[in-house]
């Protein structure tokens, strides 16, 4: 073999390129393949409609590792933004909205009570968040089968959770396994307010505010801003394609080339350990490393091939849930969409239609029986308003996340899908009045589109649930969570591995170190 | 006014194993009971003249061998009667049996589906490693994981350790079990969506969550770990009802000297310089004592027992937002005769053991979306037996008593109180819904007694009718049971304790929590505690 030495990474989605820019940073041979003529995965920002274009899938930045920003320059690379610190503005039909600040209310009415109590809420969410995002930069410990490095690693988990004092810590484990729910009932009157925190724990799940697990869900959203992301929720400008365009210029900076319109048809295989990668085009390409960056199905049941692994392992991928449950609407607008009662320089930040739990719970029962919600929850932003270069002169975009839109081939027809858009440009418009006529073009992808268009098994943007059962040493399969797959030479550095998804970066920083650290082992 | 050495309130099976354990240890006891009778939730009651009904809970399996050894119930009375059987029917008539014999088994399923016949091996594997290990847990007082007491880090060390004897594969199995829905669980063993709704009903019964919300899997292991006579997973009935269970374990108390006092209802814990001095009951009486043990549920407890001031208002809190909703139902009914299931055909054996009518697992969350809404499921989960078949001292010669657990019934129907109509309608759902698989049913009835959580709040006492006396959820399990910080059956308040199945290991007539406290009030009090501790023959 030649090419022993250099390392092909699958996939420019962004923790593709954040490992190939710490491994080219470490002066290794580091190609990139990407399939579509672009790089950054479902980190993109694409022309829906003639002169408006929107951040395709992931759409607000609330996540993005400070280290990496600052070790990989991503300044210097020409990363801006557009707008820092967004407010949440909880959308009311009637009375007062409320704009929310981290745990602090900006506008609108509460009850003192639970103006206390957000604060209160906001500051302990925050230190349990603080927990999870120390593992964040941190492989995985396994537990009982490893050696010394896993128990101390092990150790140091416990330790994290034990630092937080004896009351916070008893809080912790009480609520990391319960639902968002209860807690806010238990915390808040307002269901309003209640309405907008529950959203931020299912957005993007399999979840309704009373599954269990819920809770975790929403201390990972958190826990990126709990780890000091500067700017709390913001808009790159040039939309979320500009943080891919940073990593690739990034990575080929360091010395990594970067080739796009180059699908990988499979991972090869000589022996027990990976030889390289066979494009659809049928060339071959040699490699000493793969990584993928694309979801643990696809990498080891498509591209290396169930015949190749041990049984019990290929049916853990099989069982990994990665099913999606989030639509992304885009609208073409061609004026400003006026909120009722709301001041219009609000409308660029974070709105949420999500007046209580309630309404939520009743929107997440038609997704378990395999029907989009007749009556979704929206996070809505309007980058536009910020960022002038994502539409033409005086009009604007519309970005939605529409929950819930499950992953089944009964929510997938296109009568579905113009059911869905239907009932959900309804619903803006009982908002925005006026709305749906200054509707210019509309996009509304599926997860079934998200799997098409991003190549993400199942259109689930953290490549699988993040669920107590799928975190941490458990992602994406016990055994496997360590980034090394059991091929040799083969490691995964996508959203299915620890610590998931959310334009974070830090699985690909994580599996750059595995690389570099096995590679000192051998 | 007479002088204890402790006051058990609440006679319930918990309250009793307590009470026995601190009486055979020489002390002084009290057992108060509200009800005429004794037993709480593990009561037989002659409702119909001739028929005795076990009224709350129905089956046996949980209660811990090494108490029921070392109490020597069997001498007491008790004898527990495994039954087999067990069938699901579905609406086109297709069944689905349960067996004893594992290849027997296997074949059933494969017949509906033939890779679940082989996933059935791995499934029972693994479930069976899982109650190996929390066995051992289950008679023992759970470690704080925030202490740096030498017994809880001990305690922490043996946890680790059961933990990873079995492997690191297990270790994982483990988490993910704690954590899954059953409907996540089982999907990855099975593929047939009828053997999947049969099995997930041990998932959520009690448990106000549906099989598509995650924590479920755990609630389906709390039903497995059981055995009778060793045979793990086994189920049997208590010969003369559940109530046998209390009884015999109220006549190991007498033995050891101990006295019950019913009709008797406490209404508050004395306190005084913070500590407890005893018990005032709602006729007036008082009665002393430095040790005051509750079998009630810690909703109950620390809202309805105490002065609000003798609590630290943090601790109120918690304890307001003790997760115990009621979920379930029953239906007593006395019969003239044995009811026929044509899909079973006559003296099919299946039918010695739990009856369900179940088609999918959409149809068993469909149930639970009608909770969540304020009402009763109109296609509720049933488990339906007959005792008597099994055990005839049940009944009068040829006539028969069933049983039938609701799955699920809220403890409001749409936030506002039960009415008598809402649960005649509640009846008719039931009824209609055996009546649909068996055409004789509703002829052979003749005495209905049904209980929605009113009723068992009422009646039996347990908030919001919660038959765990609180949601078996990872926030409440091992040392978060009840509260955090307060899981080793020690209250807020000097010399008080709680010993009922709010407590670790939970609800299921266990008499596990009774035994545990039991042996923490021991160890306060510098006494030998001979409660068995940890599972002696594995």
């Amino acid at each position: 073999m030649t090419d022993r030495n250099r390392i092909i990474i699958v996939g420019a989605g962004h923790n593709g390129l954040v490992c190939a820019a710490y491994l080219a940073r470490a002066r290794r041979e580091v190609l990139v393949l990407e399939a579509s003529d672009r790089v950054g995965g479902a980190a993109i920002t694409r022309e829906f409609a003639p002169g408006f274009r929107v951040s395709a899938c992931a759409h607000i930045c609330y996540q993005l590792d400070a280290g990496i920003s600052r070790e990989l320059k991503l300044g210097a690379h020409g990363l801006k933004t557009a707008h820092a610190n967004l407010r949440t503005v909880a959308l009311a039909t009637e009375g007062d909205h409320l704009v929310l600040h981290g745990g602090r209310l900006e506008a609108g009415l509460l009850p003192d009570k639970d103006r206390a109590a957000l604060a209160d809420y906001h500051d302990r969410m925050l230190r349990f968040a603080r927990v999870l995002g120390k593992q964040h930069n941190r492989r995985p410990p396994r537990i009982g089968g490893g050696g010394r490095s896993e128990l101390i690693a092990a150790a140091m988990l416990g330790l994290d959770i034990r630092r937080l004092g004896r009351d916070p810590m008893r809080e912790f484990m009480r609520i990391a396994g319960i639902n968002i729910f209860d807690v806010l009932e238990e915390t808040f009157e307002t269901p309003l307010l209640k309405g907008a925190l529950a959203l931020d724990a299912v957005l993007g799940t399999n979840l309704g505010p009373r599954s269990n697990n819920s809770v975790l869900t929403m201390l990972h959203r958190l826990s990126g801003q709990a780890t000091g992301v500067t700017g709390g929720l913001s808009l790159p400008a040039g939309g979320m394609g500009a943080v891919s365009e940073a990593l690739a210029a990034a990575a080929r900076a360091g010395g990594a080339t970067v080739r796009t319109g180059s699908p990988v048809a499979s991972i090869t295989l000589e022996g027990d350990r990976v030889s390289g990668v066979e494009l659809e085009s049928g060339e071959k390409l040699a490699a000493g490393t793969v990584i993928s960056n694309a979801d643990p199905a696809r990498t080891l049941l498509q591209l290396v091939g169930a015949r190749h692994l041990e049984t019990g392992f290929v049916h853990r991928i099989r069982n990994f849930r990665s099913k999606g449950m989030a639509a992304k609407l885009h609208l073409a607008l061609d004026g400003l969409p006026g909120f009722a009662r709301l001041a219009a320089q609000r409308a660029g930040d974070r709105l949420v239609i999500a007046p209580d739990p309630v309404y939520i719970d009743r929107a997440f029962d038609h997704a378990k029986y395999g029907q989009c919600s007749p009556d979704p929850a929206l996070e809505i932003t309007i980058p536009s308003i910020h960022d002038r270069t994502l539409a033409p002169a005086g009009r604007h975009v519309l970005s939605a996340i529409v929950q819930y839109a499950p992953f089944d081939p009964r929510a997938s027809t296109d009568a579905a899908r113009a059911e869905f858009l239907e009932r959900t440009l309804g619903l803006l418009e009982r908002y925005a009045p006026g709305l749906r006529r200054q509707v210019v073009a509309s996009e509304l992808l599926l997860p079934a589109d998200i799997e098409r268009e991003f190549r993400i098994t199942g259109g689930h943007w953290h490549h699988g649930e993040l669920a107590l059962d799928q975190i941490l040493m458990l992602r994406p399969v016990p055994g496997a969570a360590q980034y090394a797959m059991p091929v040799d030479g083969l490691y995964l550095c996508g959203a299915g591995c620890h610590p998931g998804g959310g334009v974070m970066g830090a699985a690909g920083r994580n599996a750059a170190h595995a690389v570099l650290g096995g590679e000192r082992a051998a | 006014m007479t002088n204890y050495d402790a006051i058990v309130v609440g006679a319930g099976h918990n309250g009793l194993t307590n009470a026995a354990y601190l009486a055979r240890a020489g002390l002084k006891v009290l057992v108060l009971e509200r009800m005429p009778w004794i037993g709480g939730a593990a009561v037989s009651r002659e409702i119909e003249k001739g028929w005795m009904y076990s009224n709350c809970s129905y089956v046996c399996s949980l209660l811990r061998p090494e108490l029921f050894r070392d109490l020597e119930l069997a001498r007491h009375g008790l004898q527990v009667v495994p039954y087999g059987g067990g069938v699901t029917i579905t609406r086109t008539g297709d069944v689905l049996g349960n067996y004893t014999d594992e290849d027997v088994q296997r074949r059933e399923f494969a017949r509906h589906n033939p890779r679940d016949g082989d996933a059935y091996h791995r499934y029972s594997t693994d479930v069976i490693r899982q109650c190996k290990f929390i066995r051992p847990l289950l008679l023992r007082t759970p470690p704080d994981p925030t202490s740096f007491k030498p017994r809880d880090i001990r305690e922490l060390i043996y946890l680790g350790r059961e933990f990873t004897k079995f492997g690191e594969q297990f270790i994982y199995d483990t988490l993910r079990f704690y954590t899954m829905s059953i409907a996540d669980f089982l999907g990855e063993y099975f593929e047939s969506d009828l053997i999947k709704a049969h099995l997930s009903g041990s998932g959520i019964i009690g448990s106000a969550m549906g099989v598509y919300s995650p924590g479920t899997a755990y609630v389906l292991l709390h039903h497995y770990m059981g055995d009778v006579d060793g045979s793990i997973g086994a189920w049997g009935f208590a010969r003369g009802g559940m109530g046998a269970v209390s009884n015999a374990i109220a006549s190991a108390y007498k033995s050891f000297g101990g006295e019950i006092v019913t009709d008797a209802p406490v209404e508050r814990v004395i306190v005084r310089n913070g500590r407890v001095a005893g018990v005032a009951t709602a006729n007036g009486n008082e009665y002393r004592a430095k040790i005051v043990v509750s079998n009630l549920d810690p909703k109950r407890t620390f809202t309805k027992l105490f002065d609000e001031g003798d609590l630290n208002p943090e601790f109120v809190k918690r304890a307001r937002n003790f997760k115990i909703r009621g979920s379930s139902g029953k239906l007593n009914i006395a019969l003239d005769g044995l009811p026929e299931f044509p899909a079973l055909g006559r003296d099919n054996p299946l039918r010695f053991g739990d009856i369900h009518f179940l088609d999918s697992l959409e149809k068993m969350e469909r149930a639970y979306d009608d909770w969540k809404n304020g009402t009763w499921s109109k296609e509720p989960y049933l488990d339906l037996l007959i005792p008597s078949m099994t055990d005839p001292t049940m009944t009068p010669p040829g006539k028969h008593f069933m049983s039938v657990f609701v799955q699920y019934v809220p403890p409001k129907i749409h936030g506002r109180d039960w009415t008598d109509q809402d649960r005649d309608g509640f009846k008719n759902t039931v009824l209609d819904q055996i009546g649909r698989y068996s055409p004789n049913f509703k002829s052979l009835i003749r005495h209905v007694e049904v209980r929605t959580p009113r009723e068992l709040e009422d009646e039996v006492g347990l908030t919001e009718g919660n038959i765990f006396q609180g949601e078996l959820t990872m926030d409440q399990l091992l040392f978060n049971r009840p509260f955090p910080g307060y899981a080793q059956y020690r209250g807020p308040v000097k010399g008080f304790y709680m010993c009922g199945s709010g407590t670790h290991p939970g609800g299921g007539v266990m008499a596990a929590p009774g035994a545990n406290a039991a042996r923490e009030i021991l160890l306060d009090l510098k006494r030998p505690s001979l409660v068995p501790e940890g599972w002696q023959d594995d």
